[in-house]
């Protein structure tokens, strides 16, 4: 029989780990082991660690393929960095959090508002209605101070002078956040109400799980973490442009989901590390990136389906198991 | 010149627009009525087409014929290789993997496009000697009038292939239940392939047909109108080659409308919004017929 720990010792000894990851990097930062440039890195895949945990709810725990990640983080990023400049009167510091959940809101509002009539629908209309959608919120925010003459996005000439509040040490305390609301939401009741609704939305409906509900809220879900993603992106940059977020975004999350394995929420997490930092050590390739990105999005969806760790999640319960397995393996041999 | 004939000048471009706009909707609408794909990579096969014409038109200016049996037969080949070489190997796979994997061939082309041929934009002689018509008070262009003859021809070959030949019959077939045509003796594959084959040579003559109204390609330049097209055949109701061609038209007019009263900036907006519209009212399309869902 596999022994398990306790629950409470499991989620210390998670904290605990993580807590010495973030003192690592933060000592390896000081000693200037880990130089300016790939603190910057580092703090990229921390967001996009965020974005493809979040598109992976919608993707691999729903099944469905929303191509708007670029439309809710504008909206996150834009809401979060509009506010972040009026906000002068309490140190930017303490205003982050509190914009950055707010920016999330905002982008769950819009979630809710394209989500609701696309998912009712079925097929692949939520991929061409979420694209438009995206467009939509990228073309709004080109345009609208010189239609409704107002100075709000800045449009095409650059949001300027957000403070920069993202760090590497609150970039990775919202990753955690987010995967450990992620994941507790998936063990929960809803998140099984989702996970069915991927396998059979015949027989999960028969079982009485009301599909637009479970949906609609998979895909807020989505939207508020997306947006969260781009407030924290909007804090990093210090400068927005609309042209910033436009469909090749979206496509970038998307390579990450699919290659960690559609419906792992740890696979997402280590793609997008690799697929972040990978690139910026590999910098005479550039060029070669986006055909390399979908060469294999097209050998993966052909040849291994489910990507890195296809539904598995990495715990520290597998890494037991691997520990056992092995420890037997040898014994069998002696 | 009177506000009328502004106005009938209007209407002709927007009929133009929304030739173009039917030829590429009529690709997505058959691809998806048979295999249940959103292809993506139908866009990027007007690129290409468009880049072949290009090619041709660059070095035989004279004789523009080269150029369109090219781009047809280009995006033909195109169009078929890759559902061969793609699609074919996920037939039983989830719907969702056929859309990614469509993705990325979407992106494969057009970054390849980018690394080969530059992201700049390129020029494209003209294909007509007379640039202009007169009809009466109004003067229009002759690629516009072209342009609406095509579609009218393609649409009238299109209908009597699909409902008179053994092979439309198939794709029918076909797209109403796959395994019992298989059933019936029907070549499942044979079929999709041609579908995709006829599909992208209506793509191909639309890349002319675009090259024509707008004489510059680009590797970017698919995408948005392939999602305006994507966008018509849903306003016309998939699967249906008259839907298709009605709201390519109501597409077409709609932009040209939209950027006549001096919104230009908002009109991808406007389409995308009827595309919201459309799917929250009647999400069967215009001519579309609802389908009920088989357990």
């Amino acid at each position: 029989m596999k022994k398990k720990f306790n629950l409470p010792v499991r989620q210390l000894a998670t904290v605990g780990a993580f807590a010495l990851f973030l003192l690592l990097g933060n000592f390896l930062m000081a000693k200037k082991i880990i130089g300016l440039y790939y603190t910057k890195v580092l703090m990229v895949a921390a967001i996009n660690m965020i974005l493809a945990v979040s598109l992976n709810i919608a993707t691999g725990f729903l099944g469905q393929l929303p191509l708007g990640s670029a439309g809710f983080m504008a909206v996150g990023a834009y809401t979060s960095a509009i506010i972040m400049r009026k906000v002068t009167f309490v140190s930017p510091a303490l205003a982050f959090p509190v914009c950055i959940i707010i920016g999330g809101l905002a982008a769950a509002l819009c979630g809710f508002i394209i989500g609701l009539p696309a998912l009712r629908l079925k097929g692949d209309y939520i991929a061409i209605i979420t694209l438009g959608f995206a467009e939509i919120i990228r073309i709004v925010i080109l345009n609208i101070d010189s239609a409704l003459g107002i100075t709000l996005t800045y449009g095409a000439s650059n949001l300027k002078n957000i403070p920069k509040t993202t760090t590497f040490t609150n970039a990775f305390i919202w990753v955690f956040i987010v995967c450990y609301l992620v994941s507790a939401l998936m063990k929960s009741r809803h998140g099984r109400a989702i996970l069915s609704i991927r396998d059979n939305e015949i027989a999960a409906e028969s079982c009485g799980i009301n599909l637009t509900y479970y949906k609609t809220m998979a895909f807020i879900v989505y939207a508020f973490f997306t947006g969260i993603g781009g407030a924290l992106y909007a804090g990093y940059l210090g400068i927005l442009n609309p042209s910033g977020f436009s469909f090749a975004k979206s496509i970038d999350i998307l390579v990450m989901v699919v290659l960690g394995g559609m419906g792992s929420m740890t696979g997402s997490v280590i793609s997008a590390a690799v697929l972040t930092i990978v690139p910026e050590i590999l910098h005479a390739f550039s060029d070669y990136r986006m055909i390399v990105y979908s060469l294999l999005l097209i050998v993966v969806m052909i040849f291994r389906p489910a990507g890195l760790m296809g539904n598995k999640e990495f715990s520290m319960d597998m890494l037991t198991g691997l520990f056992k397995k092995k420890a037997k393996g040898e014994r069998s041999k002696k | 010149m009177s506000t009328f004939s502004l106005i009938i000048k209007q209407i002709i471009n927007g009929l133009q627009l929304g030739s173009i706009f039917a030829l590429v909707a009529v690709g997505y609408s058959m691809v998806y009525g048979i295999i249940r794909l959103l292809n993506f990579a139908h866009c990027d096969i007007i690129m290409v087409g468009a880049y072949i014409a290009w090619f041709f038109m660059t070095n035989f200016a004279n004789m523009p014929i080269i150029a369109v049996v090219a781009s047809i037969l280009g995006c033909t080949l195109l169009g078929v290789t890759i559902e061969k070489v793609a699609y074919k190997p996920l037939r039983s796979s989830p719907r969702i993997s056929l859309l990614i994997t469509a993705i990325g061939i979407s992106y494969l082309l057009e970054n390849t496009a980018q690394l080969v041929l530059g992201a700049a934009a390129k020029k494209v002689p003209g294909f007509f000697t007379a640039e202009t018509i007169r009809i009466g008070q109004v003067t229009v262009s002759t690629a516009s009038l072209v342009t609406i003859a095509v579609l009218a021809v393609s649409m009238v070959l299109l209908t009597l292939l699909v409902q008179k030949t053994k092979l439309g019959r198939a794709m029918r077939a076909v797209s109403e239940d796959a395994e019992t045509a298989q059933l019936m003796g029907t070549n499942i594959n044979g079929t999709i392939s041609f579908t995709f084959a006829v599909g992208s040579a209506l793509a191909g003559i639309g890349s002319v047909l675009y090259c024509c109204a707008y004489p510059q390609v680009s590797p970017t330049m698919g995408s948005m109108l392939g999602l305006k097209a994507f966008v018509a055949a849903v306003l016309g109701g998939i699967g249906s080659i008259p839907g298709a061609m009605i709201g390519g038209f109501m597409i077409g007019l709609t932009e040209v409308f939209v950027s006549a009263i001096g919104l230009s900036t908002w009109k991808d907006a406007v389409v995308f919004l009827i595309l919201i519209i459309i799917l929250l009212v009647k999400p069967s399309g215009i001519l579309g017929k609802t389908v009920s869902e088989k357990v």
